[in-house]
């Protein structure tokens, strides 16, 4: 799973009939600081996640694992909102200079 | 399956159903000499791993399998945690 932040939301009427009721949502990959990354991604919501929240994404085949998105074509799901990171490995933060 | 060192954990109170008790912690990728490799990953742990232990991990849809449940979106998880790495000293 990687972290992201959900930026937006993707409209579409015209889609497989498969993916009728999904809400899409646009996640832009986080890095510890929280800082943007380049990567984004389109993935559907399991959880009920909004613009602003820091969000898990699972990827990949894993993304099918959900009731709602089970043998549909998807692949990434959003499956966990993030309330708090906690790196806790001293040598790591100062390393890697995250605050 | 890959080796890795947890580096934190992430709380998440609202997960996919199915995860609800289940930890998530950061896992950042390394090679047998502890050279990180790549980005750090968040991953499920089933064996009781915590901060600053090495540990090996499962990535894909196989990462469900050591879960006890039927279906949860999970693309890693922590499968065992490492003693030791023997390997030949003319490598």
């Amino acid at each position: 799973m990687f972290l992201g932040r959900v930026i937006g939301n993707v409209w579409s009427t015209k889609k497989d009939e498969n993916l009728v009721g999904a809400k899409f949502l646009i996640v832009r990959q986080i890095d510890l600081n929280m800082k943007d990354k380049e990567n984004f991604v389109v993935a559907v919501d399991s959880v009920g996640a909004g613009e602003g929240e820091v969000v898990l994404v699972a990827t990949g085949s894993s993304s099918r694992q959900t009731s709602f998105t089970k043998d549909k074509p998807v692949d990434a799901v959003i499956m966990a909102i993030v309330d708090k990171l906690d790196i806790s490995l001293k040598e790591y933060i100062e390393e890697h200079r995250l605050s | 399956m890959f080796l890795g060192k947890v580096i934190g954990n992430v709380w998440a109170t609202k997960k996919y159903e199915a995860l609800n008790s289940f930890k998530l912690l950061f896992v950042q990728p390394i090679n047998s000499e502890n050279k990180e490799l790549g980005e750090p990953i968040i991953a499920v742990d089933t064996v009781g791993a915590g901060p600053g232990e090495k540990i090996f991990y499962i990535t894909a849809s196989e990462a469900v399998i050591p879960l006890p449940v039927d279906m949860a979106p999970v693309d890693a998880s922590i499968v065992g945690i490492v003693d030791t790495i023997n390997l030949p000293v003319d490598r």
